[in-house]
């Protein structure tokens, strides 16, 4: 078929023959910025680091800006989809694999080779592109840059300027525009200002972001992280024991209010990212039958693999002779399973049916964590735990998941495998979310009786991937664990076919073999058999 | 095993074969000229925009058919030996089936006008529509402008198609207000000015004389009817509605009007054959039903019931309340319930129009002037719920109970604003200066 389906390959027809004057003077301001930052990372000596600095970031959210306002406030108010599969970027084109590689590169060094960006060591000064955010440092916190606050920096960027671009594009719909305006709250004030502020406060705590959540956070539970917080008095264990409310009071109680969406995309900052600089490639995202099992393999290998790792490391060190917790290993490894068990009761008693042959699976992953648990602890000694160094099993988590996954493959892929990708297949908090979201939850997207035409725009927008027509052209309401609840499918609808809400568990699932709108005599006899 | 053969693979047929499966271990074979696989023939906007590619637009994935046992087979029927139990194929082949159903759908009108097969000219129904489409306006440069005669739904969606490609179009509408043959004034006055909002020429009260060609036999311009006027254009759509696209049917011994006629069992005039969806003509209109449904969910309704009987369980066509959506460019469009337009409403049909000061949001409820029974609602900009409406029209329910339960119907996105409030108002004081 004609569609256009190959230009996005071709470079001789590059997106920018279609954009306005405006939006190229945008663009051309935005890659001033940029230019600075290369012009930093390849050691530009600039007299006044701390005005250039102002001057690129200024530079790139002023071209976001410009760029923004000019492709949406010139048209009414709507959907703004128009060609989303036609342009090289979006599309996995030519420009889509360039940025692709830019942004894997980008991570590979900023996690592993952290001196090719400048960062000073051995009591060295800042050079590069971390030296040039020194200043901006300094202002904030009195201490010299590091690549996470460069990330940290460059990160807030864009979602605070792709969230205004996103603000606009959705300027008709108040649901996007106060989850937007949420996630970029939070990632201003949560993950980025408050830690510089509570470092300049007490500079022994840990960097603590309040609204990452473990398993998220993988390193809360961390003998430094957790000493830190110990060691600073009352704050510290004010810090701790919010952390562990977040995890077991607060999330189950919004999740079930709410669903994950609370957290997943109006909360957290990978949820931030991809909504915001993400937006452009959510179609991006498989519909497939068989990426949806890849996701489920996947997603709950790395729960697993969380839950083991955090348990191994707080087991590790409670191992000391004199440890300095109230906790001994036997009671900690006891308290873990108890817990395990509990919950696993519970989902059994209560939701077996619903669960149908996923019950099985759910039992399998519950015996191999607990056999994980206890094969630890009848061989674990204080230095090695399964055999290898304790702390071995957490670089690995933090290598492989942490920063692999999450950052190079989550987001360097962005313009490859869709915006969630990191969400969908790797975050063990969606999986525990996700879980609960499925089972106890008031949280559905409703389908709208027989009106579905099965366009397919609901699918195509959902970033993770969830084939929402699969459902709505049943009639029947979606009920997944993975939805993060962005709301796109609903927007993006031209039927008004999709609604997320929050109502009575019961009939939340509703499987329907006849839609409203055919024989009541029809519906009766086939939806109530 | 007894072989059902289904020609026609869009939503009317597919539904049928799927529901055959659920019930049944029949054979199955769907037959179509256009796709190989069912593809949601609404979704085709949405392509030449750039939302999509062709792929999505398909609601079930390839494996899915062998998966249940359906087979698939890519060819036109020619003809239909109904003697012998025969299709034959403009391919040459023939296939063999003990039950017939015919979903073939429609095609786009022609009114014999002059032209209207030259190079550029083209309806919006079929993927070589599409196709077409793509090749003659593929971008402004070559496509200066486009003409489209029709105002109807897939008229304004092709509008909005070229609109999207920055494409120039003029749109022609036989009627004096869009689309009012159908939508109540005031409605459909809301949607004239949404179009000219678009910078789309919107052309009220103004016919298409002829198509002229070039030397080529491209189209070169088209010649309006009423002034005369000529206006220079690279594609023509033609989208005055469809009819029933059963011309290979003519030589056979099946019964045919505009479509092919069937009874309220789906049932056409033969044994052991059936018609459903677009192409299905009811002897006689169901209730205010038209006897001809161009739409959707009257394909997938009569797909359900058909598979019944198909399975042993003989069942009547007994569609629900009616409902149907569109979306005119950005506004979207839901009615449940008949509201009829000024044109076509009887004299007890009493109507209550409100309409949001953004000139993007209006309703219109209509009820029974004497007993006050609530008939049926239009919504522009707002969304319903389906459930909710199809339970009141069972309840009978009176205006003025709709009226104050509004809000429950209500199903816009969370946060959204209410209208609930200012509609009431509204509507009590309307009634009191009557
Ligand atoms: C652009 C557009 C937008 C629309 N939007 C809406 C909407 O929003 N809401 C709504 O309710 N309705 C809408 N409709 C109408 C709706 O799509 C149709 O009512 C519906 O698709 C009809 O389904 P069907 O199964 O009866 O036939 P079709 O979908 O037309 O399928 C019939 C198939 O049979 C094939 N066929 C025909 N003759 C033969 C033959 N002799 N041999 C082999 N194959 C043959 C055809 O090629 C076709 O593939 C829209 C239609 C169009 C074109
Ligand atoms: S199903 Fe809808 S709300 Fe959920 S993640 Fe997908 S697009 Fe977002
Ligand atoms: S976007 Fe709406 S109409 Fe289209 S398939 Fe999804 S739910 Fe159905």
């Amino acid at each position: 078929m004609s569609n256009k389906i190959n230009h996005s390959m071709s470079l001789a027809q590059p997106d920018a023959l279609n954009i306005t004057n405006t939006q190229k003077i945008a663009l051309a301001i935005g890659v001033v910025g940029l230019f600075i930052l290369a012009l930093a990372l390849f050691n530009t000596n600039f007299p006044n680091k701390g005005l250039f600095l102002t001057l690129s970031l200024g530079a790139i959210f002023g071209g976001v800006i410009l760029y923004s306002r000019s492709a949406y406030l010139t048209k009414l108010e709507g959907i703004k989809n128009d060609g989303v599969w036609f342009k090289s970027i979006s599309s996995r084109g030519v420009l889509g694999w360039m940025l692709g590689v830019l942004l894997t590169t980008f991570y590979i060094v900023l996690y592993f080779f952290p001196t090719y960006l400048g960062l000073g060591t051995n009591g060295e000064a800042n050079s590069g592109l971390i030296g040039f955010f020194d200043p901006l440092s300094q202002l904030l916190s009195g201490r010299d840059a590091s690549q996470w606050f460069v990330y940290g920096v460059l990160y807030t960027v864009a979602i605070l300027a792709f969230g205004y671009k996103f603000l606009l594009k959705y300027r008709h719909n108040r649901y996007q525009q106060l989850r937007t305006g949420s996630v970029m709250f939070f990632q201003l004030g949560f993950a980025f200002l408050i830690p510089e502020f509570m470092y300049v406060m007490n500079n022994d705590l840990p960097y603590y972001d309040l609204k990452s959540i473990w398993p998220l956070n993988y390193y809360i539970f961390d003998e430094w992280s957790v000493k830190g917080f110990l060691s600073t008095g009352n704050i510290g264990i004010a810090l701790l024991l919010f952390g562990l409310l977040s995890i077991f009071v607060i999330t189950p109680i919004l999740t079930y209010k709410y669903g994950k969406r609370w957290y997943c995309s109006w909360v957290c900052g990978c949820g931030g990212l991809a909504e915001t600089a993400g937006d452009s490639f959510r179609q991006l995202s498989s519909k497939k039958m068989y990426a949806w099992k890849i996701e489920r393999w996947l997603i709950h290998t790395v729960l697993v693999f969380s839950i083991v790792m955090t348990v191994a490391m707080v087991y590790s060190y409670l191992g000391y002779e004199k440890n300095d917790f109230w906790l001994t290993r036997g009671v900690f490894i006891s308290l873990v399973i108890g817990l395990l068990t509990v919950v696993f009761a519970a989902v059994m008693y209560f939701k077996r049916q619903e669960l149908g042959k996923d019950a099985k699976m759910g039992a399998i992953g519950y015996a191999v964590v607990i056999a994980l648990l206890l094969i630890m602890h009848y061989t674990g000694t204080t230095d090695h735990l399964f055999y290898i160094k304790a702390g071995a099993l957490r670089s690995a988590y933090g290598l492989y998941i942490g920063s692999i996954f999450s950052g190079v493959i989550g987001t360097g892929f962005y313009p490859i495998l869709g915006n969630r990708s990191w969400c969908r297949f790797g975050c063990p908090m969606a999986a525990i979310l996700g879980f609960q979201q499925r089972l106890f939850s008031k949280f559905r997207i409703t389908t709208n009786g027989g009106q579905c035409i099965s366009c397919g725009n609901c699918s195509n927008s959902c970033e993770m991937g969830i084939d929402v027509r699969a459902y709505a052209q049943k009639g029947e309401n979606i009920v997944r664990s993975s939805c993060v609840g962005c709301g796109i499918c609903s927007a993006v609808c031209p039927r008004g076919v999709l609604k997320l809400e929050n109502d009575s568990m019961k009939g939340r699932i509703n499987p329907t073999e006849v839609l409203l709108g055919n024989d009541v005599d029809l519906m009766d006899l086939l939806n109530n058999k | 095993m007894e072989h059902i053969a289904i020609i026609g693979n869009g939503i009317s047929g597919v539904t049928l074969a799927r529901h055959i499966r659920k019930n049944s271990d029949k054979k199955i074979t769907i037959i179509s000229g256009e796709t190989e696989y069912f593809f949601s023939r609404t979704a085709l906007m949405y392509i030449y925009m750039g939302h999509m590619k062709f792929e999505h637009t398909q609601p079930y994935e390839n494996w899915f058919w062998e998966k249940n046992r359906i087979e698939l087979k890519q060819g036109f029927v020619k003809q239909v030996d109904t003697d012998t139990k025969t299709l034959h194929f403009a391919e040459g082949d023939t296939l063999q089936y003990d039950k017939l159903v015919i979903a073939t759908g429609s095609k786009p009108n022609k009114f014999g006008w002059p032209g209207q097969d030259l190079e550029g000219v083209m309806g919006m129904y079929h993927k070589q529509d599409l196709e077409n489409l793509e090749k003659y306006a593929p971008n402004k440069d070559v496509c200066k402008r486009a003409v489209i005669v029709g105002g109807g739904l897939i008229g304004i969606e092709m509008a909005e198609m070229l609109n999207s490609r920055g494409i120039p179009v003029t749109f022609l509408v036989r009627e004096d207000s869009f689309w009012n043959g159908v939508l109540p004034s005031g409605e459909s006055e809301m949607i004239n000015r949404h179009i000219k909002n678009h910078h789309i020429d919107l052309r009220l009260s103004t016919n298409l004389k002829e198509i002229v060609s070039d030397a080529d036999g491209k189209v070169k311009s088209i010649i309006i009817e009423e002034t005369g006027e000529e206006i220079p254009c690279n594609v023509v759509g033609l989208t005055a509605g469809v009819a029933p696209n059963i011309d290979f049917l003519r030589e056979s011994d099946i019964e045919i009007g505009r479509g092919v006629k069937v009874n309220r069992f789906l049932e056409t005039n033969l044994p052991d054959i059936y018609a459903i969806g677009d192409c299905a003509e009811q002897h006689e209109a169901i209730g205010n039903r038209r006897p001809i449904e161009a739409v959707w969910y009257t394909g997938r309704m009569m797909g359900e019931v058909l598979a019944q009987t198909i399975c042993g369980n003989k069942m009547e066509y007994k569609p629900g309340h009616w409902f149907n959506s569109a979306k005119f460019l950005d506004i979207e469009y839901q009615t449940y319930g008949w509201v009829f337009s000024d044109r076509n409403k009887s004299e007890f049909e009493a109507h209550f129009h409100w309409k949001h000061t953004d000139d993007t949001k209006c309703i219109t409820v209509a009820y029974h002037k004497d007993t006050n029974t609530f008939l049926g609602i239009n919504t522009f900009g707002i969304r319903m719920r389906h459930e909710v409406f199809d339970r009141w029209l069972t309840e009978n329910r009176d205006v003025d109970y709709v009226m104050n339960h509004l809000a429950e119907a209500n199903f816009d996105p969370e946060f959204y604003s209410k209208f609930e409030t200012e509609i009431l108002n509204a509507y009590t004081n309307q009634l009191q200066t009557i």
